[in-house]
């Protein structure tokens, strides 16, 4: 089965933000919450390095490990999920979360946050594939239909690549050889616990 | 009773049983710190991760997101230019490690040990019922303390919920049971907290001049407060024990409400390493408290007979005031019957004889 990873080719990243675009677009994410966001390191400086940062779907992942309500479960494909129904806007994954990938639609007093949300890998969440509950809930589920999240998709560079995570790993050794420069696998150290 | 008497007899068994309180409270005190050394470690594993980067010239940029240092983001919001937090890991490790494991131990230690004494030496006894009854706790002292005992114990329970739920509910009660008590268990544990809170303050402003430790207590310290030779220390209104007791609440309660304030107002903007912070700290201090509380229940019921009286009627009988609080009863009829507390009830003491 294959192992789903995202991977920013920190290189290539141009910062035109289409990824994000893509997400919210495709998931109609509520007002105020971001999926996915490209931050930019010395912004304005001649060799800036721009990554792209969403949920990297964890082995081991630390927001499962800390949910009170146990409400996070890894697909067959290695992809981090969680049930909506189940949650209770703790903030605890927020908190554990390396990349703070877990958003809220809300924030207010009182530990007010509603639903936690997040990145699926375009995977969806527990209701069934693609119904209208799935779609409001969690976004569509590309994967079901065979195809790979839309922000790696839609990457206008291929800095950022998605899916299978031997693929993904392939195609980036082949552009450090090209390059002859040493591998920044951004996050997949902390992420999966091994490099590229 | 003469002092010498009490202090004569104690002297050589109390030796052992002072041993091994003095190694319960460096237990108790080493699980409370023990946890915040990951963060140390973190610490130097970090700056050894540095060190083996330095030959690489790229390393700077990694090293600065390794350091949580924010880039520019297109993305509003809070913390959103930090591409890694790596705080969360260790809160992870000391949240999900010693906070739940230990807490466990030390509030099921305790509760363990206090059935073992029950079972094997049993609470004190009221030697000596006269009859006559002097009023202990006005009324206003017992709605407070009733008041922030019952939601001092929902809190509790709710707390130790999502502490402990997925371990000990979830099996029992299936995922969506669990959710459906937890996402009612949250926000009721976020309102009522601020209850809690000014019962909290209010008791510990009113019970201050109770509490501060006087010369007398130094000797209930040495005889153990005759919990294990059935000795009667002297104590004003408060025993030592108690005093104790109260400020390990001011202290543990000061750190409870304000780690929670932190918890409870995400909107302020608050970053993740102060929640982090604040959750370690709510947590250790909860169950530091819990396990206090649990014992301070024990004490005011089976453990001491005629204690509950007090907190439920008022009154106490003068013989158990005689046995536990006898400089405190040596006042009261010094002046008069008014009871302790300097304002005058309107009831007289001996009323039931
Ligand atoms: S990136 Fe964050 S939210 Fe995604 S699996 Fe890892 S810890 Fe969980
Ligand atoms: S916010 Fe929801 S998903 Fe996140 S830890 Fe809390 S209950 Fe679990």
């Amino acid at each position: 089965m294959a192992r789903m990873k995202f991977l920013c080719d920190s290189e290539r990243c141009i910062e035109c933000n289409g990824c994000v675009t893509a997400c919210k677009n495709e998931h109609d994410v509520p007002w105020g919450v971001n999926r996915r966001r490209v931050v930019t390191l010395e912004d304005g400086v001649p060799g800036e390095k721009s990554i792209s940062v969403a949920c990297m779907h964890c082995t081991d992942a630390p927001c499962s490990a800390v949910c009170p309500v146990d409400c996070f479960y890894t697909t067959d494909d290695g992809i981090v999920l969680h049930d909506k129904d189940l949650c209770i806007g703790c903030g605890y994954c927020f908190y554990a979360c390396p990349f703070g990938a877990p958003q809220y639609p809300q924030k207010e007093a009182f530990g007010v946050r509603g639903k936690m949300d997040k990145c699926t890998f375009c995977a969806g969440g527990p209701p069934a594939d693609n119904s209208e509950q799935e779609i409001e809930k969690y976004g569509r589920n590309r994967i079901a239909e065979g195809k790979l999240p839309l922000c790696a998709e839609m990457c206008s560079t291929k800095a950022l690549l998605a899916g299978d995570g031997d693929m993904v790993a392939d195609i980036y050794r082949e552009r450090i050889m090209k390059r002859g420069t040493r591998p920044q696998s951004w996050g997949w150290e902390k992420a999966y616990q091994e490099d590229v | 009773m003469s002092e010498s008497q009490a202090r004569g007899k104690p002297a050589k068994l109390s030796r052992r049983v002072k041993a091994m309180l003095w190694s319960m409270l460096v237990i108790a005190v080493g699980a409370m710190v023990a946890p915040l050394a990951g963060y140390v470690y973190a610490a130097s594993a970090q700056a050894q991760e540095q060190k083996a980067e330095e030959a690489n010239p790229r390393a700077e940029y990694w090293r600065e997101v390794r350091q949580g240092t924010a880039g520019y983001t297109a993305v509003t919001g809070q913390e959103t230019g930090v591409l890694v937090q790596s705080g969360g890991q260790v809160w992870r490790e000391v949240r999900n490690g010693p906070v739940t494991t230990l807490g466990a131990i030390m509030v099921v230690g305790m509760i363990v040990a206090l059935v073992v004494f029950q079972v094997t030496k049993g609470g004190a006894k009221l030697e000596h019922r006269t009859g006559r009854t002097v009023l202990r706790w006005p009324m206003f002292d017992r709605v407070l303390h009733w008041y922030t005992a019952i939601l001092f114990i929902i809190l509790a329970i709710t707390g130790l919920s999502l502490l402990w739920g997925r371990y000990a509910l979830i099996p029992i009660m299936g995922a969506e049971g669990f959710a459906a008590w937890a996402n009612f268990a949250k926000p009721v544990h976020d309102y009522l907290a601020l209850f809690f809170t000014a019962g909290l303050v209010v008791m510990v402003v009113k019970w201050f001049k109770h509490n501060v430790f006087e010369a007398q207590d130094r000797q209930w310290f040495k005889q153990l407060g005759g919990f294990f030779d059935g000795s009667h220390p002297p104590a004003g209104f408060c025993n030592a024990g108690e005093k104790a007791y109260y400020w390990l609440l001011v202290v543990g309660g000061f750190a409870i409400v304000a780690s929670g304030f932190f918890l409870l107002f995400p909107n302020l903007g608050f970053e993740r390493e102060a929640m982090q912070i604040a959750n370690v700290v709510h947590g250790i201090g909860s169950l530091v408290v819990i396990t206090a509380v649990c014992a301070h229940i024990y004490l005011g019921t089976l453990g001491s007979e005629g204690a509950l009286e007090g907190m439920v009627s008022g009154e106490v009988d003068e013989g158990w005031a005689k046995q536990h609080h006898n400089l405190w009863l040596d006042e009261v009829k010094k002046h008069g019957q008014a009871h302790g507390e300097g304002e005058s009830s309107g009831r007289s003491a001996p009323a039931s004889a």
